[in-house]
């Protein structure tokens, strides 16, 4: 039963209300990303500039409160970084959701590392993943154009 | 045929679970029974012990032990064909589930009656098992795929299924239970209606064969398909019932071994029906199991179960729809519900929602039950499914209640 606790208030909150579930101005990164066994659909948008700094991001879809939440605390955490860092730290949750991430790594992650413990349950580790890998490859196939 | 009165085994929640060995080691609540169905132990011994004492290749073997594997086989086909009602055992083709019954008779009577232009109308309630067959047979043969559509509770009047029909309609396909709104279809006035315009009739019955008394010669239907898993049976044995005539009349579906009578290097010639539809060698093993799952249900009678069966679902039904938030898909009457309840539970996603049930020990199925285009026809996402046997207890439907009345606030929500 230990595990009833994992939807805790932090989670349930970036469900809910979240800062990021909307459309952005200005975007010029777009990208869909799907779970098709699951149906978690996101649409993930960023405004990069010059600097390679993203200005700001936000996403719209549908699915479960993990892959919400999780996507909206990985724009908490990326918005104002630029793009290498926020590849860095997505990095770091996704060994994070496999256990092989430091505790100093993990403590970066801050908001998001709450779902740390997903690495215990297989069946929901594609739902918090989903708005992390949707960024990677949004940015590594804006880099491919260059 | 006439029913004379039969004398069943009285009806006892708890023994009958003693015959199950996952309810005696667990308190898990298993109430995904659509999906498939959990295993008696006189289902499980059956199996094993004719691999014990009766395995051999049947059909191929001229001693006796290949004739007494080939007996077990017969046998259970004799069984199907009683369980059905069918006219004759040569009427039933085994398969390894309800999807292969449905590919090969879209295959085959596709072959056999279908030209350019024609048409083929299947319900948008279908499980994709019973719609991508269809549409793949009109694409072989450039006929087209019309769908017919439920209201928003999941009915088909007769005046909806009419009005479907066109003059180019050869062929129906239609499930006789929704794996969504669990609503029983009409099948033996469609049927009638159908024929009386020369057009085929094929039914899906994976959700209606396990769970009621049904008689295909008082149907009408031209074929029916379902699966042993979704019936205690084990995995990987299915069944088309088909009528003789057409049968036979249809080109095989797959070739090779055991479906031929003679074969030269200019001429073949198939063996009768229903060999001609089980090329290799067949799953004896899992049609004897069959056989003793039928054996199970018809000592308590197929008719009693189903009033068990409702009886819970109604239990289920009126406890579910109190709750705040829920949104039952289908019916407003709960006996049109046969075992299933397909619901929402506004603000929470399925997934999060089938997880916590899980916490507490609960099955549920959450997705899109294999019926996407109805969901999308329905502007439903995805949804949560229970799905109730004979076997679940009021203990159980009380667990998931349980489980359910407290997923809003475990989310966030302040009611
Ligand atoms: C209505 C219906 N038709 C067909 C099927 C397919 O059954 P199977 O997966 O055993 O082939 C199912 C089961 O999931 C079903 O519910």
């Amino acid at each position: 039963m230990e595990s009833r606790t994992f939807y805790n208030e932090i989670l349930t909150d970036h469900n809910l209300h979240p800062s990021h579930k909307a459309r952005i101005e200005g975007t010029n990164m777009t990208l869909e990303g799907v779970n098709p066994s699951c149906g978690d659909d996101i649409i993930l948008e960023l405004r990069v500039n010059e600097d390679r700094i993203i200005e700001d991001g936000g996403f719209v879809g549908d699915g479960c409160a993990i892959s919400q939440a999780s996507a909206d605390m990985m724009l908490d955490l990326i918005i104002g970084k630029n793009v290498e860092e926020a590849k860095r730290l997505s990095d770091i949750f996704l060994r994070m959701i496999k256990g092989s991430a430091s505790e100093e790594e993990i403590e970066e992650l801050e908001e998001a590392s709450c779902l740390r413990d997903i690495s215990h349950m297989p069946s929901r580790v594609k739902c918090a993943v989903l708005g992390w890998h949707t960024m990677e490859e949004l940015v590594d196939h804006e880099e491919d154009e260059d | 045929m006439t029913e004379t009165k039969k004398k069943y085994k009285t009806f006892d929640s708890k023994e009958v679970r003693k015959d199950f060995a996952l309810f005696n080691q667990s308190n898990l609540a298993y109430l995904d029974n659509a999906a498939t169905t959990q295993r008696p132990n006189q289902v499980l011994e059956a199996e094993m012990n004719f691999y014990q004492r009766k395995n051999a290749n049947p059909f191929r073997g001229i001693y006796d032990l290949s004739v007494e594997a080939t007996d077990a086989y017969e046998e259970a086909r004799k069984k199907v064909a009683n369980l059905i009602h069918a006219k004759e055992a040569e009427e039933i083709v085994f398969t390894r589930n309800a999807s292969e019954s449905l590919n090969l008779v879209a295959y085959s009577l596709g072959e056999l009656v279908l030209k350019e232009g024609d048409e083929i109308l299947v319900g948008i309630t279908e499980h994709h098992s019973n719609m991508l067959p269809w549409r793949q047979a009109a694409k072989r043969k450039g006929a087209k795929v019309n769908y017919l559509y439920t209201d928003e509770k999941g009915e088909i009047t007769e005046e909806a299924f009419t009005k479907a029909l066109s003059q180019r309609t050869k062929i129906v396909a239609l499930t006789q239970v929704s794996n969504v709104f669990g609503r029983l279809n009409d099948l033996k006035t469609f049927a009638e209606i159908a024929h009386q315009r020369g057009i085929y009739f094929v039914a899906d019955g994976a959700q209606s064969i396990p769970h009621r008394m049904v008689d295909v010669s008082d149907l009408g239907v031209d074929f029916l398909a379902f699966s042993g898993h979704k019936m205690l049976a084990s995995m990987g044995i299915g069944v088309l019932y088909g009528k003789k005539e057409l049968l036979e009349a249809m080109p095989p579906f797959l070739t090779g071994g055991e479906m031929i009578e003679t074969v030269s290097l200019e001429k073949i010639t198939y063996a009768p029906v229903p060999h001609k539809f089980e090329a290799g060698t067949v799953n004896t093993g899992g049609a004897v199991s069959l056989s003793a799952a039928i054996d199970y249900l018809n000592q308590y009678g197929m008719e009693n179960l189903a009033r068990v069966e409702e009886e819970l679902t109604v239990y289920a039904y009126e406890k579910m729809e109190r709750i705040p938030g829920i949104r039952i898909l289908g019916s407003d009457d709960p006996r049109d519900h046969h075992g299933i309840l397909t619901f929402q539970l506004e603000g929470v996603h399925p997934h999060d929602i089938a997880y916590i049930l899980n916490q507490d020990g609960v099955a549920v199925r959450a997705g899109h039950h294999c019926a996407q285009p109805l969901l999308k026809y329905l502007k439903t996402p995805s949804t949560t499914r229970a799905s109730l046997y004979f076997y679940n207890t009021k203990d159980e439907v009380d667990r998931l209640i349980d489980g359910l009345s407290k997923i809003r606030r475990e989310m966030g929500y302040l009611d």
